[in-house]
């Protein structure tokens, strides 16, 4: 068995006193698409900013390709950088740049080589996600689906060995949120790369993705394949895939007792 | 009442030490951005972009707020010189008042409002939609590609500006004395190039216009740079950046100024 691309170990972070990973284990295979499951602010987001080397960890490592990120120099971390793609929530797209120079973006920052191969390039990418006709449009001009296929062919510009999604689904339309869901998988599987989509979307993730791990209070409690997620009884996966309003996760925010604060016994004594 | 009085004292130390701590901040960001600003010389094409935008695009408002100052200067003067018969004088009022103050700090004022609100904006902006983080991601320095070369295309445009300010201000100041009042052609200029000295009083405009430049741009930048990512963390940054603009071209002007112009040949 290969080396996995990406080793984490007892992996804590907090912002100043809030802890928000406590100890997270979790080991990643080259060429698969590994999902991230989580309520709101479980901290997944975060995980992904660790592994980008955007945040350092409070405690325990990450290792991609072999190398711990954190203390990677400056230079030694935009080396790695290069080899990764990141496709941020709402694409994050360069609004001052038209489609074409977004996804040029990095070939002409990062490489010599000449316009008219970056032409060519750019139209390849661009003709993998479908819009190769929008190269000369804006960015303010695109649906919201159409800005994240154009943030994935930009990811996908230096052919990196692993690309992260931070809610690639998050406010799309059914069509367009299928249409993601299979670029994410076909571009995995063509480019050979390794693909992390941190996501909410129970449903659309579960068609596509080779291994989920769930995320809460700061650890992984529960982990598998898509048909033993669908499977568990762990109550806390069992919630969460089949979108229960009540269980582990409780509907009511912590609070004081109904009845006192409504003040019931002290009007009715 | 002491446990007021306690809190309102916590609260000024708070202000104090957060007000220090975000000073240490902008200086080590401006050095950061000093250390960064090779990109924008090796790829000079990045900083001409943003001249256009920080520059070009400002030249209307410096060009006729100019007009109209000097055509002020010329009937406010013209008005008082009058009385002592010396109205030929005027030109020297206009040019000098101009060259030496109000050129580096009308334009500094109106650069500030029109460029560099607009430079904290457009960077605050980006940071809250995560394209500074994007761009991180790429292994592309956000400071080095994006802050930098907005910098030094604020401290190159703003002489500039500040040298058409006054150019405009002395045209204004002609119009008006000449043209419309009647004041000898040949007066207004002879005094005016007989008082106006290149190094004593131009340069020293000049040199004023560079410090504001910085002032403001390095303002802008790190206001926007700062800012939180959300839509009122956006506008605070770009008021801050307009009243701290503001403050420090006039308090810089009042320390240039005494160091500069100290009334002797």
């Amino acid at each position: 068995m290969s080396e996995p691309l990406i080793e984490i170990k007892d992996l804590a972070f907090s912002y100043s006193a809030r802890p928000i990973l406590k100890s997270v284990n979790m080991t990643m295979s080259r060429g698969k698409v590994i999902a991230i499951m989580g309520g709101s602010g479980s901290g997944k987001t975060t995980l992904l900013r660790l592994i980008g080397g955007e945040v350092k960890p409070t405690a325990g490592c990450v290792k991609v390709a072999g190398q711990v990120v954190h203390k990677l120099g400056r230079n030694d971390l935009f080396r790695l950088r290069r080899k990764m793609g990141m496709l941020f929530q709402f694409g994050a797209l360069f609004t001052d740049l038209s489609v074409f120079d977004n996804v040029a973006f990095q070939m002409r920052e990062h490489t010599n080589l000449p316009e008219s191969m970056i032409r060519d390039l750019v139209l390849m990418k661009l003709h993998a996600v479908g819009l190769r006709g929008a190269y000369h449009l804006m960015p303010a001009e695109l649906s919201g689906g159409m800005a994240r296929r154009v943030a994935l062919a930009r990811s996908i510009a230096l052919d990196p060995m692993l690309i992260m999604y931070d809610e690639p689904f998050t406010g799309l339309d059914p069509i367009s949120l299928s249409v993601i869901g299979s670029l994410i998988r076909r571009l995995t599987d063509a480019l050979g790369m390794t693909s992390i989509v941190v996501t909410h979307d129970v449903q659309e993730s579960l068609k596509i993705v080779d291994y989920v791990y769930f995320l809460a209070d700061g650890v992984i409690t529960a982990h598998g394949t898509p048909a033993e997620v669908k499977e568990s009884v762990t109550p806390f996966v069992h919630q969460f895939v089949h979108g229960e309003e009540d269980g582990p996760v409780p509907f009511h925010y912590p609070a004081e007792m109904y009845q006192e604060d409504l003040r019931l016994e002290t009007h009715f004594a | 009442m002491p446990k007021r009085i306690i809190t309102s004292i916590q609260a000024i130390g708070h202000r104090v030490i957060d007000g220090i701590w975000r000073l240490g901040c902008a200086a080590r960001f401006f050095v950061l951005v000093l250390l960064k600003s090779m990109t924008s010389f090796l790829r000079f094409t990045l900083v001409i972009r943003e001249i256009y935008f920080v520059g070009v695009l400002s030249l209307i408002i410096i060009l006729v707020s100019g007009l109209f100052v000097g055509m002020v200067l010329g009937l406010q003067g013209y008005e008082t010189l009058q009385k002592y018969g010396s109205e030929s004088a005027v030109g020297t009022l206009v040019a000098l008042s101009l060259v030496r103050e109000l050129g580096p700090v009308m334009s500094a004022l109106l650069f500030a409002s029109r460029a560099g609100s607009a430079i904290t904006a457009e960077i605050g902006l980006m940071k809250a939609t995560e394209q500074l983080s994007a761009m991180g991601m790429m292994a592309v320095d956000p400071i080095a590609r994006i802050v930098a070369p907005r910098f030094w295309a604020g401290v190159i445009s703003m002489p500039l500006l500040a040298a058409m300010f006054s150019v405009m201000g002395v045209f204004g100041g002609y119009l008006v004395a000449v043209v419309f009042i009647g004041v000898d052609e040949g007066s207004f200029w002879s005094s005016m190039q007989n008082a106006v000295d290149f190094r004593y009083d131009i340069v020293n405009g000049v040199i004023k216009s560079c410090f504001f430049g910085v002032a403001v741009t390095a303002i802008a930048v790190f206001e926007g740079f700062d800012a939180p990512p959300t839509a009122e963390g956006v506008s605070g940054a770009t008021t801050r950046t307009v009243v701290t603009s503001a403050l420090a071209i006039l308090g810089l002007d009042f320390v240039l100024t005494s160091f500069m112009f100290r009334g002797v040949d």
